[in-house]
């Protein structure tokens, strides 16, 4: 076959895609701000998002913020620069590391789960369903993921930061002996709320990004289990991705803003 | 003939390349119960899923008390869509919520009933389809076949439809099941005078539930008359189906 034709068609395929993910966006958030509210469905969804996932997005800011204390002394007593380490932790955890360890965690969580649950419901026509009893699924299904997703994200990450630092903290003074006070001093001499409130930013976008890639691949699903298999598969590398360029993105916003 | 409840004029649909509806044509009265026949893969769901903007038809009209439904908004569908009870070939219950909860689902959502009341009515439709009260309290995933298709009938009549839809009700259940099926079928229809458009291709399901029947084939209404006309059909293709054999006109299409 022509190889011209094939990349045509390739690249037609991808803009038609990005179109129907662009429509998907808009009709999902205007839904998120026109009545009726499913107030149960939100809260639901906000305790499995926020509550639920503190142990996995925990464990991860923990050793992240452990590993950081360690690796950052290796290069900064090289030239002498130990006490920049706990600066180091925390600019890295609210800048950087909170958010995007976070939202990768609830991608693989959240954003599975939703893709899974939603196309069961498209495949097994409960969504059809939905809308033969004067429900739209978008209303339904989608809004309430899509507020809880981007609300609960940035306080989870409030958490994840908190706990990162205290990982860094305890290598700081159990293993690489800074005084307790000092280290503490250090940590919160240099922050600026812009860090924190940058990172906050990044979290409530991830939220988003996890909650409309979950609920987009799970409404398209088609052609039984396997089709809920693979919608599940691309609700978590797409959010993945689209977290990672979003976060450059993001931080190219702020940085330019300093 | 008064204005037909529904009223379907060159209806086309298809998926890609494949035409599944091709020009169909079909009237149906009101309180009139018309039994769709045809092969598996003919277009009969995609036929009610049009009817129900679920699918969205390439041309053609379709009228609902002589309203054209083709190309409504959203919100003007939901508003149609208050007319029909459908019941799907997979019973399609929402496996989150309670049975009662299901069955409750559509007093809530369309008729803005109190969660109290619509219980009361859920239990009441249950008792209707033969469930005890504690079957409410269970979900979907707990229930038999059979089980399954009643409380999709309960939630399909909940509402009190004008037009109810019955998608395959009786395949993959037991002879006597479907016997029970076909007679709430019946009594659900004549108490509530509803207007009913089923699909089957059981042959004593439909000889049950039928006023009028109309056979699908490729993408056409090829044959309609009463129920009691359909063996003397002079229709080489009715014949053919209602008789159930292998020789005939209709060949089946083996997908490659
Ligand atoms: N959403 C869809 N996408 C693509 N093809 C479909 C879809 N729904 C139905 N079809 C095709 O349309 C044809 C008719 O399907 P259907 O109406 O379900 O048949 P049946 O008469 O058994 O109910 C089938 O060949 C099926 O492959
Ligand atoms: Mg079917």
């Amino acid at each position: 076959m022509n190889p011209l034709a094939k990349l045509g068609r390739v690249t037609l395929a991808f803009l038609a895609r990005i179109g129907a993910v662009a429509v998907f966006t808009v009709r999902a958030t205007s839904h998120c701000f026109r009545p009726p509210f499913y107030w149960r469905h939100i809260a639901r969804q906000m305790l499995d998002i926020g509550y639920f996932s503190l142990p996995v997005v925990g464990m991860t800011a923990l050793f992240t913020g452990m590993v950081l204390a360690l690796q950052s002394y290796t290069g900064f007593a090289r030239f002498s620069a130990e006490s920049a380490v706990a600066t180091v932790v925390v600019l890295s955890m609210t800048r950087e590391l909170g958010p995007v360890i976070a939202g990768l965690m609830v991608a693989g969580r959240i954003g599975a789960s939703m893709a899974a649950e939603i196309g069961t419901m498209r495949v097994t026509e409960q969504i059809d369903a939905l809308h033969t009893l004067s429900t739209n699924p978008m209303k339904y299904l989608v809004a309430p993921r899509l507020i809880a997703g981007t609300t609960m994200l940035p306080l989870l990450v409030v958490v994840a930061d908190i706990i990162g630092v205290f990982g860094g903290y305890i290598v700081g003074v159990y293993k690489l002996d800074f005084n307790a006070a000092t280290y503490l001093k250090q940590t919160f001499d240099f922050l600026e709320f812009m860090d924190v409130f940058s990172g906050l930013v990044k979290a409530s976008a991830f939220g988003f990004l996890i909650s409309l890639m979950g609920c987009y691949h799970g409404y398209n699903s088609d052609g039984g289990a396997q089709g809920v298999g693979r919608a599940t598969t691309n609700a978590v590398v797409s959010a993945s991705i689209l977290i990672l360029v979003f976060n450059y993105a993001i931080t190219e916003l702020f940085f330019a803003g300093r | 003939m008064a204005v037909p409840k529904i009223s379907i004029r060159g209806l086309k649909k298809r998926f890609g390349s494949k035409v599944v509806l091709d020009g169909l044509d079909l009237d149906i009265g009101a309180a009139e119960s018309v039994v769709v026949i045809g092969g598996s893969g003919t277009g009969k769901s995609v036929l009610l899923k049009c009817i129900l903007g679920l699918l969205d038809p390439e041309e053609g009209s379709i009228k609902i008390d002589g309203q054209e439904v083709v190309g409504l908004s959203t919100r003007e569908r939901e508003a149609v869509n208050t007319k029909f009870g459908m019941l799907f070939q997979s019973a399609a219950l929402f496996d989150s919520l309670k049975v009662w909860e299901n069955v409750a689902f559509g007093l809530v959502s369309a008729q803005k009933k109190s969660k109290a009341e619509a219980r009361t009515i859920a239990i009441e439709k249950l008792a209707q389809v033969g469930l005890p009260p504690q079957t409410g309290e269970l979900f979907p995933s707990e229930l038999s076949g059979g089980m399954k298709k009643r409380v999709g009938l309960a939630r399909a009549i909940a509402t009190q439809p004008e037009i109810i839809f019955f998608d395959e009700p009786t395949t993959g259940l037991d002879p006597i099941m479907s016997d029970v099926i076909n007679d709430l079928i019946v009594d659900c229809v004549k108490r509530a005078g509803a207007t009913a458009l089923s699909i089957t291709h059981d042959m004593a399901s439909c000889r049950k539930i039928a006023n009028r029947v109309a056979m699908l084939y490729q993408g056409k209404i090829i044959w309609d008359g009463p129920v009691a006309e359909i063996d003397r059909s002079d229709n080489a293709f009715v014949d053919q189906f209602i008789h159930g054999r292998a020789e005939g006109p209709i060949r089946m299409q083996i997908p490659v």
